[in-house]
């Protein structure tokens, strides 16, 4: 349904030109949903606005191939995207407080596709979308027609920013970090009430997100992005059974689970996302990776395909391999120098300490050295 | 609970900050009161860490700056070891200020953006002394490099320049130029990214055990608050519900909202079941006008009549483990009220 080649997108700035999008491919079939993955500043959220064709302006140059339903879109003017947006391909934003116009009434919201796409009549309009407020789950839909945008929660809106986006039917949606802004207990409520839209109207769903837990349960198939590109992607029992990306393990383990005693060390992830004006050469996740070799920093890996069907990651010593172990043994060997001297990167630009600690969760009990709190945060 | 008592609170002299039935209240225009936080009580022993956790909006950080008298709560003591702050005037207050510090959710907003990264961080300094300059950046500098920012490079650099997670350790570091007794950490991580978060986490771990510092960490994502509390406090809709050390409330949730809460973190693992997760329903009700008895009693699948009727009190469920619910998911001690009596469930 959605076949995505080689697609690029750079911003021209005053700096240099900004990779945000570098060589992206995927293919997604109807009815499934794709979580992509990612710290800030991957591109994972500029991947999502490419595929819509929202990145718009002077200084944005997108290549390659987006085909919907086996149409280009990547000549389409906005005009001719017009007629895509709402009814093709909608978008569920962020921020329910500044995706909605604060100063129209909801109702004229939610009506405003159904009248201008489908030429609905008012009170046509009007009944279909108290029909659409109902399903997402507002109560009293009637009364709601008539309010603001500043007299719902953040869940009501986030709720309300949903029916417009499924206002008139789109066959894929996309959803950029829905449930970031909302507490723990409205997510788990926005993230059912998502599913369950989906499984109704057979949408194919792209779902955008840094929290692995969000897409653990709720997504067919997850690519983690780092420095805009995919470094892995397989399905989602397949990526968590076995993770190949160092990336990928590194995510996992930052997080805090609850499973967990109290503390806990987390395995913090040093350095920060590489600049995208002036990416490093070779691997772009070397300078932060416990098993950079000196071939991670001279030849960039490319995507290439894993024992598993469909399980592709982009590593020369992938998790799990005799390679990676010996990679990371040889790492520690040298009194982690290489790690160390890959950190050092960061250090020269950063100039920040970095403290080595050493870490036996990783690798099934052989020790791997992590560096935490360095060169930032 | 959402309820009141002080069943759980421990003998005065083995904590280092006592808060009791602590109540602020802000008048609305035209609408009455909201009623913020309504006669909550917790205490801390030195060198713990209490997090404090809620729903936005059910006031955990209207109780964190309760506590450092910004503004004054309406009602209830804030005993910072042998001083009620709430008894204090305007000049003995400030004195204490040394003693409580604070650590904002934004680091970027948290600091001035026109002031170097050295000024930022001395400026409790200039006011509390040392006063000569060169002695400032002694102790800035040492701070600095105990959050892992390299204080040659940052002194003459301003906010802008530097990273949310390094402007959060920024933040930290000006906290703890004062050395602080108590520093209260409002959603510190909740703006960054995972892999800083867990930087930060490790950090404030470290920074704990290295100065002895007490600190109340409040935050909404509990898988968080767990792996840096000794104790937890959950609070609904300006009361307090549940109050445990980490593990047990983990393990042995004993609040139908602490179990709800649990049960909404998304978890990273596709194998565990979706549909066995329990969805609250509804939201939270307004603080303008907060349900009898119980509060937490509408969106409750438990409550019953006596919900409505009386406030549920704090019980003890076992060692360090209390909960203020007329209905509690494992067995409590039995606790009476005039009219009802509440049998020791099971």
């Amino acid at each position: 349904m959605l076949v995505i080649e080689d697609l690029r997108t750079h911003f021209q700035i005053d700096a240099g030109l900004v990779k945000a999008v570098d060589g992206v491919s995927f293919e997604l079939d109807r009815g499934k949903t794709l979580g992509i993955v990612g710290e800030s500043g991957s591109g994972k959220t500029v991947l999502a606005r490419s595929i819509m064709r929202l990145n718009t302006g002077s200084n944005v140059i997108t290549t390659g191939s987006i085909r919907f339903n086996g149409e280009e879109l990547i000549e389409r003017s906005a005009k001719q995207m017009q007629k895509v947006w709402g009814l093709e391909m909608a978008m569920v934003f962020q921020d329910p407080m500044t995706s909605l116009n604060p100063v129209v009434k909801v109702g004229r919201q939610l009506t405003e596709h159904l009248r201008y796409h489908l030429k609905l009549s008012k009170s046509d309009a009007r009944a279909t979308v108290v029909e659409l407020l109902r399903s997402v789950k507002i109560p009293e839909p009637e009364s709601r027609f008539d309010n603001y945008p500043h007299e719902m929660s953040g869940g009501m809106r986030q709720r309300v920013s949903i029916a417009i986006a499924l206002a008139c039917g789109p066959k894929m949606l996309f959803a950029d970090e829905p449930t970031t802004a909302l507490d723990v207990t409205v997510q788990h409520q926005i993230l059912n009430l998502l599913a369950q839209q989906q499984k109704e109207r057979f949408m194919t769903m792209i779902m955008v997100t840094h929290d692995l837990g969000v897409v653990a349960g709720r997504t067919d198939d997850i690519a983690v992005m780092y420095a805009g590109k995919v470094v892995e992607k397989a399905a989602t029992t397949q990526l968590f059974a076995d993770m190949r990306h160092p990336y990928t393990e590194a995510l996992l383990h930052s997080i805090p689970k609850i499973d967990q005693p109290k503390h806990t060390h987390l395995s913090a992830i040093a350095g920060r996302p590489p600049d995208l004006i002036n990416p490093p050469t070779g691997c772009s996740f070397s300078p932060r990776c416990p098993y950079a070799q000196e071939r991670c920093q001279e030849e960039e890996p490319s995507l290439t395909a894993g024992t598993a069907a469909g399980h592709q990651f982009a590593c020369w010593y992938p998790v799990g391999t005799p390679e990676n172990k010996a990679a990371f043994e040889k790492n520690l060997a040298e009194g982690v120098a290489v790690t160390l001297a890959a950190a050092g990167r960061i250090q020269a630009t950063e100039e920040l300490t970095i403290d080595v600690h050493i870490n036996t969760d990783l690798l099934g009990g052989a020790v791997a050295p992590t560096i935490v709190s360095g060169g930032d945060s | 609970m959402a309820g009141s008592g002080k069943a759980h609170l421990r003998p005065a002299d083995k904590t280092v900050l006592r808060v009791e039935d602590l109540t602020v209240e802000f008048p609305v225009a035209r609408k009455g009161t909201v009623y913020a936080v309504s006669g909550i009580s917790f205490d801390i022993a030195k060198g713990e860490t209490l997090g404090l956790v809620g729903e936005s909006g059910c006031g955990k950080s209207t109780t964190g700056r309760a506590i450092l008298q910004l503004p004054n709560p309406t009602g209830g003591a804030v005993v910072l070891n042998d001083d009620d702050l709430t008894k204090l005037n305007g000049e003995q207050m400030r004195a204490k200020r040394t003693d409580l510090q604070m650590i904002f959710q934004d680091p970027i907003s948290s600091l001035n953006p026109r002031r170097t990264i050295g000024e930022v961080v001395a400026e409790p300094l200039a006011v509390w002394g040392p006063f000569d300059d060169d002695e400032q950046w002694k102790v800035v500098s040492q701070m600095l490099e105990a959050v892992g920012i390299d204080p040659g490079v940052a002194r003459y650099k301003r906010p802008h320049e530097f990273s949310g997670g390094q402007c959060q350790r920024i933040s930290i570091a000006r906290a703890l130029v004062t050395e602080p007794e108590v520093i209260i950490c409002d959603e510190p991580v909740s703006a960054l990214d995972v892999s800083v978060q867990a930087q930060i986490l490790n950090m404030l771990e470290e920074l704990k055990k290295q100065y002895g510092l007490t600190l109340v960490f409040i935050a909404h994502d509990l898988a968080v608050v767990k792996n840096i509390s000794d104790r937890i406090a959950v609070m609904y809709l300006g009361k307090m519900c549940e109050v445990s050390e980490s593990d047990e409330l983990y393990g042995r949730p004993a609040h139908p909202y602490t179990q709800l809460l649990l049960s909404s973190i998304p978890v990273p693992d596709p194998t565990v079941q979706l549909e066995d997760a329990v969805e609250i329903e509804g939201e939270l009700p307004s603080p303008l006008a907060p349900p009898s008895g119980c509060r937490f009693r509408t969106r409750c699948p438990l409550a019953t009549q006596i919900c409505t009727d009386i406030e549920p009190l704090m019980r003890r469920v076992a060692d360090d483990h209390y909960v203020a619910c007329h209905h509690p998911l494992v067995p409590a001690d039995p606790i009476e009220y005039p009219g009802y009596t509440v049998e020791a469930s099971s």
